[in-house]
């Protein structure tokens, strides 16, 4: 039974998972009735649906994820990222043994993320997966990280063959499959939009912990209905945010000097006169940053005449975006698919998952060309698992 | 590419006609469908002309106000562009109180700028608080179906014929490219189904029936124009054209250069001469730069 052991630490998480590819099963998931829900399933009483997941076409026998956090204001540094997956990389790789109850005989191979991601803590990631497969002699497999995401998204939901959002601090990119390959169908032409996210939370001092994306979501929900203007920048497939942000982190700077005014001069919406707060710009970026990407899904769904979409990626989590996305498949007579953050977020397993079918087609990163890349393309790959 | 008309029964089913359209008596044929709006085939009532319908359906996962805000810019931006292209009038005015604003009728024999009038559809009205523009209709097939539909003789002398009239028709568009660039305009989405040939003689019965390459170029469809005068925007544009005709029209992709040579030499482009060498250079960066040339699928 081929068992992968994967460690991922492209970004500020530190993930090791355990997965298990079942026998006589195919290497693609099965349809969505088999383990996955789709929206409407999710919502219907049919307890079937989940119950049948017991017997999914993959096992995970360990999930573990450890991050980074830096304090409220500030980013994440490469320096101090890639210390802290060093300081847990041992500590993690035992638990997630001891979890997945798996000897050392047992583990076919060891993924590892090749990039994209920061240098820094990718190479420290690496070097731990180097040092294991010389250790235990097992190949090692490099895998592609927006690759590794997708992979798993398909294995979680069961979506077919969808066009993928995928949405993270890093990599904001449309996908749809074709012909052994991930194509990039539109993407972001700067910053990633989860990147927007952050970086705005910083300037509103929002905590990191559990995650800056995660905290603006739940402040938007507080928020009363304001939207303000901000600029919206689609061009055909592709987006661009650094505009975006330049303007609403003018706004928080607006916002706070406003609050320190004496006496206080509250800003207050053109249009229905309350004061914005904090969680009205929360929400309004959301509303903004969320609309021009299920622009864009939407305009790729109707190029590739596909019906399905899977949301992946850290952004992915948020519930406004799977609700908006899953309005919009709805009305193209389709649906969304989507996963909660154990894989939305990075994660070990899904480069275990990733690597694991590319293993299985007799694909073996050799230890001298295990170096690692922070720009990789999610299209460089060759996906010969899937017909 | 925008004949993404398949799956077009159902989502015209749940979709409803914006006033005045719910309660008019006209007929409503759907001709295509796309990510951001449906076109229909119509009649404009106060006239009795034929008419393109595009509506803009509201997008509900949008927040309300941004829907507006975004359906309005657009709307306004496709029929500026038009309105520009085909030497319409604009109301002027509007400012001084009591006076009412006129709108200027073109002159006897204007070409509009750069001579595009005539080769684009004018708009005929539109209400952008409810999503919808009215266009004249245009005649013809559109010039993928055109090219699809001539057949290679079995005589050389034939074959021969219809090489020439391939080419012929390449330069046309070549030229009417030229001359939409020239006024400052970039289209956004230039594909051979977002440009008919009009036969050029308006009383042929039913153009469907011929497989002549004879008649004008119009260009269609600016939902995604701009305004712009660079070259880099400019050599976008013409690459987007080539690589949607080397799709289209694999077996004529080698004639594609036809369109390149007019564009740059043709008196009527409008971008003859060193502008118009300025942008076919910039086109071999642009192809060199292939960010996009191992994606797009």
């Amino acid at each position: 039974m081929p068992i992968a052991i994967g460690l991922e630490g492209s970004a500020n998480k530190l993930g090791v998972g355990i997965i298990l590819h079942p026998p006589h099963q195919p290497s693609s998931p099965p349809s969505p009735h088999d383990s996955a829900y789709s929206d409407d399933e999710l919502h219907s009483s049919h307890p079937t649906s989940k119950q049948k997941s017991s017997s999914p076409p993959v096992q995970i026998l360990a999930n573990l994820r450890h991050t980074f956090n830096s304090p409220p204001g500030t980013g994440f540094l490469p320096k101090d990222t890639a210390a802290h997956h060093r300081r847990w990389v041992v500590r993690l790789v035992k638990q997630a043994m001891a979890q997945a109850r798996v000897r050392i005989e047992d583990i076919d191979c060891i993924c590892f993320t090749r990039g994209p991601g920061m240098g820094a803590p990718l190479s420290s990631v690496a070097i731990a997966a180097r040092t294991l497969s010389q250790l235990w002699n097992k190949p090692l497999v490099g895998v592609n990280h927006c690759v590794g995401h997708i992979e798993m998204g398909r294995a979680i939901t069961g979506a077919e063959n969808p066009v993928v959002l995928y949405v993270s601090g890093g990599n904001t990119q449309v996908i749809a499959y074709s012909a052994q390959r991930y194509r990039i169908f539109g993407e972001a032409l700067d910053i990633a939009v989860g990147n927007c996210l952050d970086r705005f939370a910083r300037v509103l001092k929002i905590p990191n912990d559990p995650a800056p994306g995660y905290n603006i979501e739940q402040l938007a929900k507080n928020a009363g209905g304001v939207l303000l203007e901000l600029p919206y920048a689609v061009k055909g497939m592709d987006v661009s945010f650094s505009g975006i942000l330049a303007r609403v982190e003018e706004m928080a700077l607006k916002l706070e000097s406003a609050a320190q005014s004496k006496p206080a001069t509250p800003w207050l919406d053109p249009l229905t006169s309350a004061p914005i707060t904090p969680a009205d710009l929360c929400f309004t970026l959301q509303e903004t940053v969320f609309a021009m990407l299920v622009e864009i899904t939407e305009r790729a769904m109707a190029h590739v005449g596909a019906s399905q979409v899977l949301i992946v990626g850290g952004v992915g989590c948020n519930e406004r975006l799977q609700a908006m996305m899953g309005i919009m498949a709805a009305e193209r007579g389709g649906s969304v698919f989507k996963t909660d953050e154990r894989f939305c977020i990075d994660n070990g397993i899904m480069i275990a998952h990733a690597g694991l079918l590319a293993w299985r087609k007799g694909f073996v990163t050799p230890l001298g060309g295990s170096g690692v890349t922070q720009r990789f393309r999610t299209d460089e790959v060759l996906v010969d698992w899937r017909d | 590419m925008a004949d993404a008309a398949s799956s077009s029964a159902r989502v015209n089913a749940l979709h409803k006609f914006p006033p005045p359209f719910d309660t008019s008596d006209e007929s409503f044929e759907l001709i295509a469908q796309g990510a951001e709006s449906l076109l229909y085939r119509t009649t404009f009532s106060t006239t009795g002309q034929p008419a393109a319908l595009k509506v803009r359906p509201e997008k509900k996962w949008r927040h309300p106000i941004l829907d507006k805000r975004l359906t309005r810019a657009r709307i306004l931006a496709e029929a500026r562009v038009l309105v520009k292209l085909s030497g319409e009038g604009i109301a002027a005015g509007g400012s001084t109180p009591g006076k009412r604003a006129k709108v200027k009728q073109p002159k006897e024999g204007e070409k509009g700028v750069a001579g595009l009038r005539g080769f684009v559809p004018a708009v005929l009205a539109l209400d952008w608080e409810r999503g919808w523009m009215m266009t004249e209709w245009v005649y013809g097939r559109t010039v993928k179906q055109a090219i699809h539909d001539t057949q290679a003789g079995r005589r050389a002398v034939e074959r021969e014929q219809r090489l020439q009239d391939l080419k012929e028709l390449l330069r046309r568009i070549g030229e009417v490219v030229g001359k939409l660039h020239a006024s400052g305009v970039i289209h956004g989405d230039l594909t051979t189904s977002n440009m008919m040939l009009r036969p050029y003689d308006a009383t042929t019965p039913d153009p469907t029936s011929t497989d002549s390459l004879d008649g004008d170029v119009v260009l269609i469809d600016f939902g995604l124009s701009t305004q712009s005068v660079s070259d880099e925007d400019r050599a976008v544009d013409l690459y987007v054209l080539e690589r949607a005709f080397g799709s289209t029209h694999p077996r004529e992709e080698d004639l594609f250069p036809e369109v390149l040579t007019a564009y740059a030499e043709n008196e009527g482009s409008g971008m003859n001469g060193k502008v118009g060498k300025l942008v076919l250079r910039k086109l071999e960066d642009v192809r060199m730069r292939g960010r996009k040339k191992s994606m797009v699928g």
